[in-house]
Parts: C-alpha cells; structure tokens; sequence
C-alpha cells in the first residue's frame, strides 16, 4: 500500500548540537525518517527529547548541524526569503502553547488575514476576505463576528488553538506539523482539536505531522509512529505494529506508563 | 493600552516624579512669560546681587508719602544696623565694666534698655584700652543717632550757582506705598556673577537641558536599539561584529571618550546641539547591549516563528512583532538616557568643555560660572544652589518615573 504513495518529507542523518564544548547538548542525533504524503504520522517521545527541536528543523526555523532533508523527493533549498516563503507555502504549523504563538499587540484578524495574503489574495476585496475567514472559522466551530476586533489574550487557549486550525485551513499547506497542540489546553476542547486535524486530513489529503508524549493518543489516531529518545529515533513503523510489538525498552517502558484506561480500551479495540 | 495608562498613573512612585517633573516644567514654561526677554542680559552692575524685592531709590523720593507712627520702627532700624559683632562688643562692656545684667544677644530692645541705663563713657573700666573706649563711645553715638529722629534732607545742586538747595525732609515716620514708585522689581534669586537674573536664566537653562537630555538620550536610544535589535536578531556574524564594537566602546570609559570628543570639536562649534549629540554618540552602548539580550530571548518565541511562517520580512517581525515587546523596556532606557545626558552636560560644563557660553544658558554652565567666581565660598547660594536643586530634581524625578514604570511592567518588582 505503501508504494504507490510519494515521500513527502524525509531526513538522513539529521542532526542539531546546541551550544559549544562542555554545554554541548545534542538535541537530535542523526535521525533518519520518511514521512509519506496523505499520512497522519506520530513523533512520539518523553519531554526533552528533541522533538521540537526536529519539528523547528523541519519547518525551516532552526538550521539543522548535519544532515540532509527533502522535500518532495528533493533536498530541499530554503536559502534566502523568496525559497523559504516557497516552503512555507506547503509546510505550515501549530505550535505547543496557544498563548504565545500571538503577538499579543495585535487583533486576530491581522493573523487570518496574513494568510489570504500569503496564498496571494492580497488584492481581493475586503468582503472576499471576510467570506474566506468566516468560513475558516465556522470550520472549526467559531463565530467571526464574535472574534473580530479582539485581541488574543481575550481568547481562551481552545479558541486560541482553534483558531490556530482555522489558519490552517486557510493556507491549506501540503504538510502540516503540530507539535503538542493539546498539552497545553482543557480536556474538553483536545477531542475536538483532535477532530479537526483529522477533519483537515481527510478532506484537504494534508500530511499531518503529530508530536506527542502521549503514546497511547498516537496509537489512537496515527498511521506511522516515529519514538524519540534523547534525541535519537529509536524506533519507527506502523502505529499498531510498534505499540502492539514494542522491539525497544525505552517504548515499552512509554506503554505501561499510559494510564490503565488507554490499555483497557486499547485491547477492546484490538480483540 | 487605556488600562496600562490608568495603571501607571495610579502607580505612586511614577506620580511623585511626574509631579516634581511638571513643577519644573512649568517653571520653564511660565516664567519667561511672567518676565520675558534675554535671560543672558546684563542687568545688575555688580555682581552677586542678593535674592529681594528691589526699589527705586532716585524713584521713591519723587513718591507720595504716607505718614505712619509705629512703636517698633525705631527699634527695627537699629535692629538691621547693630551687627551681631558689636552686639557682643556691647555684653563684654557689661562685663569688663562690672555690671550684672541678664540680656541675651538677639534681644535688641533689653540690650538697649541695659546700655542706656549703663552706659557711661566716663568708666574705665581697667585693662580696656584706649582704642576699645574710642571704639564704644562711637558705637554709642551710632546707637543714639539711630534711635534720634532727625529729618534728613533731600538737596539737589543749584544749576545756577552751584549751591546746595533743599528739595525735601525726610522724616523718620514718613513712608512710601512700593506700588506707587515707578522703579520696583523681584529677583526671586538674585544675579549671578555676570549681573544676569539667576531665575531667569534657570528657567532658560532647564529648556536647554532637557532639550540636550532629549537629543542625546534619543540620539543614544536609537543607536542602540538598532544595534541591539540587528544584532540581537540576525545572531552570527553581524551579531560578532556589532558586539564587537560594542565591547571596544565598553572598555572606554564613555566620559574619557566625551571629553577627547568636545575637546577636539572645539570651543567655537560647541553648540549645544553638538555637545547633545556628542553626549548621545558616546553612550548608545548599554542600550544595545539590553535591547540586544532582550531580543535574543525573544526570537525564538512562537510568534515571531509564526510570523516567518507568516512570510513576514525581517523588518516586519522586527518592527511589529519584536518592537512592541521591548517598547516599554525602551522607553525607561530613554528616560534614564535623558537624566544621564543632564548630568553629563553639567560634568562637561564644569570642565570646560559644554557649549559655548554667550549663546544659551545651560544648568551646567551656570555651575561652571558660579564656581570660577568662587560664589560658593562666599556665600552667594542663590547663584549655584538653585541649579544644584534643580539637577538633582529633574534626575530624581526621571528616576523615579522609571521606578514606576518598571513597576507596572514588570509586576514582580512591585512591593
Ligand atoms: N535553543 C536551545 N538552546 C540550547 N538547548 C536547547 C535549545 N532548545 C532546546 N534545547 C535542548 O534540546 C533538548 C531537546 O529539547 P526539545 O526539542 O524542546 O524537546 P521536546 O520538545 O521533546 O520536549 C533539551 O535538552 C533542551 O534543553
Ligand atoms: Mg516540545
């Protein structure tokens, strides 16, 4: 199944070294991957690992020490700002904390309507705009009219991160990267992010990239899963076969720290 | 935005500086138009005129006359002629000549009850000199002609034969309204040593400093904020450079730097402006050295990487997502700019090295000239202490208007 589908993102040997001699700390140790376009694909790894470190690398916001990353098939060229606004046209993300992927000194519109912009609707009329944002919104569950004018910390983190999805779908990237977009938010409303992502999924055909702690939620909605520790890939391949067939220590010891519920649900669904 | 406002005037350190502020403000402000024309024009031909209401003299004997009889009037006019020295004189006459009294020394009016009823110039009392006797029996004569009152006369030279002709007498209960005479004015604060009304040119000199406060400390803010912003931003190589630099000017101390800088500019071309700009060119570099850690821990936050991912250019992200996070951290660095550049005008001034002199007043310069004129060891306070005051009160309540920003911004700091 896996052969007629192209490699959207993948890395050989990827590698970031922050800082020099005795504070050297190798956040991600020459990781391979290979990430298939359409996929819902799981980094998962205990904090610390290096996994937003990769994501940073991936999205072109960090430089990577060694290593190579392609993109499409073909190692990608991210120099100067006309190349990286390319790549950022097809690779997008949401970020671990809602409440500091604002800037707090300007109203939400300004973040929705940079979208447009970037997909080169700069010039459309302002109604257009506005059309293509309400419908952005309503696609995650809110009300434009209720949110326009306001100002990110009169949000709450849900709205915060939802409208992070509605941003999405306006720029409807190719690969979209969301690192821990649930850690940091209510119970109630992670069901529905997870909804959504899976929404922008299967009617967009977008690559999702998913970084979690939580094993027993990758398994849940993944296809591949990649496990990070200490900065290394230690294991990857299908969602059921790693976490049914756990091969490395370091995954097993991630299975039995899911709580109880997660494994009585986890053998219902299998049996 | 209306809150942060309401919250840093409710802020009590801020409020207290803002109101010393607006004090001096609007001494800067309103006197010149209470008292408008040249603050450098000479008035007074002396120098050191004390503070004081001055009247006409030539003006009052021209002046309607009131009579008053007053019971005290006698005794005030000896008491602003007997000197504390001959004061003490009197008591050491009692003293030498025997006689038990119990006066104290600013207790004019029993001093003289004592002397009069005494006081015998035909005493001598042993081992007082001649000279010494000489001395009281002038003293006495002094202290019974002011307490005598005889007219004095007003006489002006005849133009025809030269003689000396009686306009009026003036009579020891004769006064004169002050409204009425042509000729009176205030110097709340004296004149300086060139003659020139010190409050005057005090109110003139704080325009000057602020003015060169504000150009330097913007002139220092804006150097250092791009550079810090730059540097802090772009990382890598330009960041080594700018740092570089950076490092070189930290090693010099900034005011040896100011003194080369004036000296070499020049007596002739030092303006004020010039020294201002000189004063900011020399001090940018703690500004970028906190603007630039400031933005390092910025740049890597989630909205400025959101913002990439928006297509935004450098100078975007620069200006709108980086430049409001550390505006209010900017605006305490420019205020605590100005205060130093007020003071660094004063120490630049003091050395010789501040503007040119004929053409505006500075709060330094006005030190400066005080203290070539020796006014303070002379007791001429009102020349330097009121400049003193001043400084020290502009720096003071520039501080503590940062104290409370830094306050509401940082609200960990509050007490
Ligand atoms: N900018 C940085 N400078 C130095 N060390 C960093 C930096 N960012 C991350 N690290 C280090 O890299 C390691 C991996 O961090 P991170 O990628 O954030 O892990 P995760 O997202 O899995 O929790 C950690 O040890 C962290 O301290
Ligand atoms: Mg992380």
């Amino acid at each position: 199944m896996a052969n007629h589908r192209k490699s959207c993102l993948s890395g050989k040997g990827v590698t970031k070294v922050f800082g020099l001699g005795l504070k050297k700390t190798v956040a991600v140790n020459h990781v391979d991957f290979d990430f298939l376009e359409g996929d819902f694909v799981s980094i998962v790894g205990e904090s610390g690992s290096g996994k937003t470190t990769l994501a940073k690398m991936l999205l072109g916001l960090l430089p990577e020490t060694e290593g190579e990353i392609f993109f499409q098939g073909s190692l990608r060229n991210i120099r100067g700002r006309e190349n990286k606004k390319k790549y950022w046209k097809e690779i997008q993300a949401i970020f671990q904390d809602p409440f500091s992927s604002y800037n707090l000194f300007q109203k939400i519109d300004s973040v929705l309507l940079d979208c447009i912009r970037m997909r080169g609707g700069a010039r459309l009329p302002y109604t257009n705009k506005i059309e293509m944002i309400t419908e952005a919104c309503s696609f995650v569950n809110l009300k434009f009219e209720e949110l326009t004018n306001k100002y990110p910390f009169e949000l709450s983190g849900g709205q915060m991160q939802r409208l992070m999805i509605a941003r999405i779908f306006l720029l409807k990237p190719k690969i979209l990267l969301a690192d821990e977009p649930t850690s940091m938010i209510d119970a109630c409303s992670r069901a529905t992010i997870l909804d959504m992502l899976m929404n922008l999924r299967n009617e967009n055909g977008m690559t999702i990239i998913f970084i979690t702690h939580d094993i027993g939620l990758a398994y849940y909605i993944s296809d591949d899963v990649y496990i990070m520790e200490h900065g290394n890939i230690v294991e990857h391949g299908k969602a059921e076969d790693v976490i049914l067939n756990p091969k490395d220590e370091y995954t097993k010891r991630l299975i039995s720290d899911v709580p109880k519920i997660h494994e009585v649900w986890d053998l219902s669904t299998v049996g | 935005m209306k809150h942060l406002l309401q919250q840093i005037l409710q802020s009590g350190k801020f409020l207290t500086g803002f109101i010393i502020f607006l004090f001096i403000l609007l001494l800067m402000i309103f006197y010149p138009m209470i008292n408008p024309g040249d603050p450098l024009q000479t008035i007074s031909i002396g120098t050191f005129a004390p503070p004081g209401t001055y009247v006409s003299m030539y003006d009052a004997l021209d002046t309607e006359l009131n009579v008053f009889k007053l019971d005290n009037a006698a005794l005030n006019r000896l008491d602003s002629v007997l000197k504390p020295e001959d004061r003490v004189e009197m008591i050491m006459w009692f003293e030498s000549a025997g006689v038990k009294v119990d006066v104290t020394l600013n207790d004019t009016e029993a001093l003289l009850a004592a002397w009069n009823e005494y006081y015998d110039s035909s005493i001598q009392p042993s081992g007082m000199t001649k000279a010494k006797r000489n001395y009281y029996k002038r003293l006495n004569d002094n202290i019974t002609r002011m307490l005598a009152t005889i007219p004095k006369v007003i006489a002006k030279i005849s133009e025809e034969s030269g003689e000396l002709v009686e306009v009026r007498q003036i009579k020891s209960t004769d006064y004169i309204n002050t409204n009425k005479v042509a000729n009176v004015f205030n110097l709340p604060l004296g004149t300086d040593n060139f003659g020139r009304n010190v409050l005057k040119e005090l109110a003139s000199a704080i325009k000057t400093s602020l003015l060169i406060g504000l150009i330097a400390g913007s002139v220092a803010t804006l150097i250092g904020l791009t550079l810090g912003l730059v540097a802090g931003f772009l990382g890598g190589l330009i960041d080594d450079f700018i740092m570089f630099i950076t490092n070189i000017f930290t090693v010099i101390p900034s005011f040896v730097l100011l003194i080369l800088i004036s000296y070499s500019i020049g007596q002739e071309q030092r303006g004020a402006a010039t020294v201002a700009v000189v004063i900011g060119l020399t001090s940018w570099i703690w500004t970028a050295r906190a603007v630039r850690s400031q933005v390092i821990s910025l740049r890597n936050r989630d909205h400025v990487n959101l913002s990439k991912l928006s297509g935004h250019s450098f100078f975007r992200i620069m200006v709108a997502d980086i430049l409001p996070y550390i505006a209010s951290y900017v605006v305490m660095a420019l205020i605590l700019q100005i205060s130093a550049a007020i003071l660094a005008e004063a120490q630049l001034s003091m050395l010789g090295l501040g503007p040119k002199t004929t053409e505006v007043p500075t709060l330094g310069l006005m030190m400066k000239w005080s203290m070539l004129y020796s006014a303070h060891l002379n007791g001429y306070w009102w020349s330097y202490f009121p400049v003193i005051l001043t400084i020290a009160l502009i720096s003071f309540s520039l501080n503590l208007m940062n104290t409370g920003l830094d306050q509401v911004f940082n609200p960990t700091l509050r007490d």
